[in-house]
């Protein structure tokens, strides 16, 4: 395949099956591998739509500030991107995130401003909201309100699965921003009606949750229950076994958050299997494993990984 | 056997620092009611004009109540329930 410039080369991105995790004949898993992106994470298309958007409607202009509230995967796509259309890049992130993502992001161009551990992304939220008014001239995307996040999906990711699957019955991805599930899941409904889909949400240790205040918690904008058919939260210890399971039987390298999607997608496989109906099931692999490598997830036995990611955002 | 309930760390304060509680009923509207009885106030804190309040995310068996009939969701021995802050993620 060849393209004009790395940035025509986004999406597309394999479906594969996974005959080993499926549970019958009938009841089949298929894992969209959204690393193949130019950054290597679903965020690439998110990223590519914002600043596109933002172009059209003359909000960003050559030399702009681009100003986001990220710990990883978007601010590593929006970087990329802004370096190519000549933007500078301010990422807002929790102080507990990965090495290996600050220095991604400061390698793609980026500078890095932290927010406190304990308040997680909410914090970040709301720094880079203080911010984006303190600097008027910057430019916040805003991922979790940001049509163009949803539209992503909607007009790509979404018709790549059903070209690949006609015969889909389940979408299963993790919830962040919502964004894939919002457009993936609108442009499924129109098309495919009875499909389910399904939301994978990350539940981190207690020390991410411990002081929130239940009055000022935190719902994307781009949020719309009416979307989903229903949505799994699912603890960290179940996420890592399955991100360990899809490597140890598929071959698959992928990052945390896919372990948790994973667990949703196979938790809908085994009770389509139970009721004796077909299905086919595909779920997002958002991103491979190598940037949370210095977490320890992937070393020794499950319980030691368990601990090393406790207190960590692992997706 | 009874329904487990875990409790934030926020509400601690309301069930003698327990992380967890159990509790009976057949939906979850009663056995927050229930669990009320020994925790005051725990109701008002999940609950406003016979809604889940917004920020509040309640899993049975780790599936959102609210797609399972919210407050009416029927819910049996040998459940848990899981209450926690509604929180943006992680590494996004």
């Amino acid at each position: 395949m060849r393209f004009d410039s790395l940035l025509d080369s986004l999406g597309r991105t394999p479906l594969v099956g996974l005959p080993r995790l499926s549970p019958s004949p009938g009841v089949r898993l298929w894992a969209k591998l959204e690393d193949r992106n130019p950054t290597g994470s679903i965020k690439d298309r998110a990223a590519f739509y914002m600043i596109e958007q933002a172009e059209k409607d003359g909000l960003l202009t050559p030399g702009c500030t681009i100003l986001e509230p990220t710990s990883g995967n978007t601010g590593i796509s929006l970087a990329m991107v802004a370096k190519l259309r000549g933007y500078r890049m301010v990422c807002v992130m929790p102080e507990n995130t990965s090495a290996e993502r600050r220095q991604l992001l400061e390698m793609w161009g980026a500078r890095i401003h932290y927010s406190p551990a304990e308040g997680g992304s909410n914090e970040a939220v709301r720094v880079a909201k203080g911010m984006a008014a303190e600097h008027p001239d910057w430019v916040m995307l805003y991922q979790y309100g940001n049509p163009a996040n949803a539209r992503a999906h909607y007009e790509t990711t979404g018709p790549e699965l059903l070209a690949d699957l006609p015969e889909i019955t389940h979408f299963v991805a993790g919830l962040g921003t919502t964004g894939t599930l919002m457009g993936v899941g609108r442009y499924l409904r129109e098309q495919r009606p009875g499909i389910k889909i399904v939301a994978a949400e990350p539940r981190y240790g207690e020390l991410v949750y411990g002081l929130r205040n239940l009055d000022e918690g935190f719902v994307p904008e781009l949020y719309d229950e009416s979307v989903l058919t229903t949505r799994f939260s699912v603890p960290s210890d179940a996420a890592l076994k399955r991100t360990r399971e899809l490597l140890e039987n598929e071959g698959i390298f992928a990052g945390i958050s896919t372990g948790g999607a994973l667990h949703a997608a196979m938790g809908m496989a085994a009770k389509a299997a139970k009721a004796g109906e077909e299905a086919d099931i595909a779920f997002v692999i958002a991103d491979a494993g190598w940037k949370y490598l210095s977490t320890g997830a992937y070393e020794g036995t499950l319980e030691e990984a368990e601990k090393r990611i406790e207190g960590q955002l692992w997706a | 056997m009874a329904i487990e309930v875990r409790i934030p760390t926020i509400l601690r304060n309301l069930t003698g620092d327990a992380k967890a509680v159990e509790g009976e009923g057949s939906s979850l509207g009663e056995l927050i009611t229930d669990l009320d009885k020994r925790h005051p106030g725990l109701q008002e804190r999940l609950v406003d004009d016979g809604k889940l309040r917004r920020f509040i995310n309640v899993y049975l068996n780790d599936e959102d109540v609210r797609f399972l009939g919210g407050l009416e969701a029927p819910v049996a021995d040998g459940d848990t329930v899981t209450i926690l802050p509604a929180v943006a993620g992680g590494m996004r």
